[in-house]
């Protein structure tokens, strides 16, 4: 990876007595994804079972290691040399896209409403706006296997609720500013919702964990209420959960 | 596996307002959102285990305020460090940093706070819990984790299973260095970090010479702290990977030390990062208690936590 001389990017922060974290870019970008996504498999080949925790993120990556086996020094040694070799990950091809089914309608996604009367659209065009972009998933937070994905078509962009709600059902599809998310599993939040995936976003028992990890290409794809049912989709109204 | 037939339990009579069961952390997942946990008194947690002879990572009982009221169903071995939750064993009062022998029928409770907030009991060998993601750390926010595996904490009539054991020869107490005084004010070691310099020189300075006051908006996810407010140059970050104990400073000057159960990833500027040692202490900080913030250096701070991991 080139050094950027005007920004000092890349960079090497300490973050405690067992970690780095690696700042990329200072900017959100989808295509900081590829870079992000090489550090992190070079940083799990060259530091094998001293890595005890990676976190990539927007624009970096955080890195623990075993403070028993390696020195501060050390390890910063080591990813410099790292960052210096470093090609971003080739993805793009068609077959690494991830699909979820969502079923867009007012009952699960009650900020359906507020989009149209704040864009003036049809609810067909805010379902063509949101399912035809492809997005990135630039981070996973807030719960297990929640993704922060991005970003968003500027007409669909909407400030979070200023009162979350206490339980968001599993499955809900999201939006906030420019970014959209899925909620794995029921929980507060303060996102609009849209619509409900049936997809299983995180699963402790699958080997994978999380549906989505960061870098990952993502498509939503509209299906009406019988296919959502037929793919275990739950049809219980938002309201009556909340 | 073990066997049904060599298990003992505890039986819960009364579980108190929180006590869950950790090992030393769930690692390795953290990238898919998955919170940390373990316990956020490391140092008395670590001490408990000591006591019985546990290795590194056993599970034991986090008991926040107390509360608790547990009644043994077989006699086993068991050891009590941190807080003093004015513990009693069938009505007798209990010393803490102790290891002890709770005989079948009897009763261990626990009251109020006395000094410090968490408490951590032990077993010979181990609470008997199902790993979740390679620990048994309870993250009740991650429904993960814990005595039943799904995050829940200690509920009335839970029975929680160890391997029966044979009577330890001897009683164990704690080297009475390491026996804190929680009701001394906290000197909590951090390093500091990148963004440091983004906050204005004055607030800095008082930051690291005036004595902060834990506000009552403290858990396992982190600890807020009153004092003269530290000024930052930036507002708000790009939302990035959090450690154990980064400072982070929101809008408002009063930071947040971060603890085991915060949240992977977070966007405001960061102080640093408390060494895991200073988390513990900040641990057993109740609300109103007084903390002071210490500049460390980073090669200081691995020796010191090497040197306290060399014990166990």
């Amino acid at each position: 990876m080139k050094y950027h001389p005007d920004s000092g990017l890349p960079r090497l922060e300490n973050a405690g007595i067992d970690a780095w974290m690696i700042r990329l870019f200072d900017a959100i970008d989808e295509a900081n994804m590829p870079w992000i996504t090489a550090l992190v498999e070079a940083c799990e080949q060259a530091l094998g079972d001293n890595l005890v925790d990676i976190v990539p993120s927007y624009t970096t990556v955080l890195v623990h290691y075993d403070p028993l086996k390696l020195d501060s020094q050390q390890v910063r040694d080591l990813l410099q040399s790292l960052l210096a070799g470093l090609t971003a990950t080739d993805t793009g091809s068609d077959a690494s896209i991830k699909e979820l089914p969502v079923w867009y309608d007012p009952s699960v996604g009650p900020e359906l409403a507020l989009l149209q009367q704040q864009t003036g659209f049809s609810l067909e065009r805010i379902i063509q706006l949101h399912s035809e972009h492809q997005y990135r998933v630039f981070a996973l937070g807030f719960a297990p296997g929640f993704a922060f994905m991005g970003s968003l078509p500027a007409e669909l962009e909407l400030p979070r609720l200023s009162t979350p709600r206490k339980r968001v059902p599993a499955g809900s599809v999201a939006l906030a500013g420019r970014q959209t998310s899925a909620y794995p599993q029921i929980s507060p939040g303060g996102w609009n919702l849209i619509g409900r995936t049936p997809a299983r976003l995180f699963d402790p028992t699958s080997r994978e964990l999380s549906l989505l990890q960061v870098g990952d290409t993502v498509r939503f794809v509209p299906v009406d209420k019988e296919a959502f049912i037929r793919l275990g989709g739950d049809t219980t109204p938002t309201e009556t959960l909340s | 596996m073990t066997q049904l037939s060599n298990n003992g339990y505890l039986k819960v009579i009364k579980p108190g307002p929180l006590t869950t069961l950790q090992d030393a952390g769930r690692f390795g997942v953290r990238r898919l959102g998955i919170t940390q946990g373990g316990p956020a008194d490391l140092h008395a947690w670590a001490w408990a285990n000591w006591l019985l002879g546990n290795p590194w990572g056993t599970p034991a009982l986090e008991i926040t305020l107390g509360g608790l009221e547990l009644k043994a169903e077989q006699d086993c071995s068991l050891a009590l460090c941190g807080a003093d939750l004015g513990a009693t064993l069938d009505g007798e009062p209990l010393g803490c940093w102790q290891s002890f022998r709770l005989r079948k029928g009897q009763t261990l409770s626990f009251a109020m706070p006395v000094a410090g907030v968490r408490a951590y009991l032990a077993v010979k060998g181990g609470f008997i819990a199902e790993p979740v993601l390679g620990s048994v750390a309870c993250v009740t926010r991650d429904q993960l984790g814990g005595h039943l595996g799904n995050g829940r904490k200690l509920t009335i009539d839970d029975r929680l299973g160890f391997s029966v054991h044979g009577n330890s020869p001897t009683n164990r107490s704690v080297p009475e260095a390491e026996q804190l005084d929680y009701r001394a004010p906290a000197s909590l070691a951090l390093i500091p970090g990148a963004q440091v310099a983004a906050f204005t020189g004055d607030s800095l300075f008082r930051a690291f010479n005036s004595p902060w006051a834990v506000d009552t908006r403290a858990d396992r996810m982190g600890v807020r702290l009153l004092g003269p407010a530290l000024r930052c140059t930036m507002n708000s970050m790009i939302s990035e990977g959090i450690a154990l104990g980064a400072v982070q400073v929101p809008p408002d000057g009063q930071p947040i030390a971060l603890l085991n159960d915060r949240q992977t990833i977070g966007g405001y500027p960061r102080l640093g990062t408390l060494t895991p040692l200073a988390c513990a202490r900040l641990a057993q900080c109740a609300p109103g208690h007084q903390v002071w913030l210490k500049a460390t250096a980073i090669e200081a701070a691995q020796n010191q936590y090497r040197r306290f991991r060399a014990e166990f």
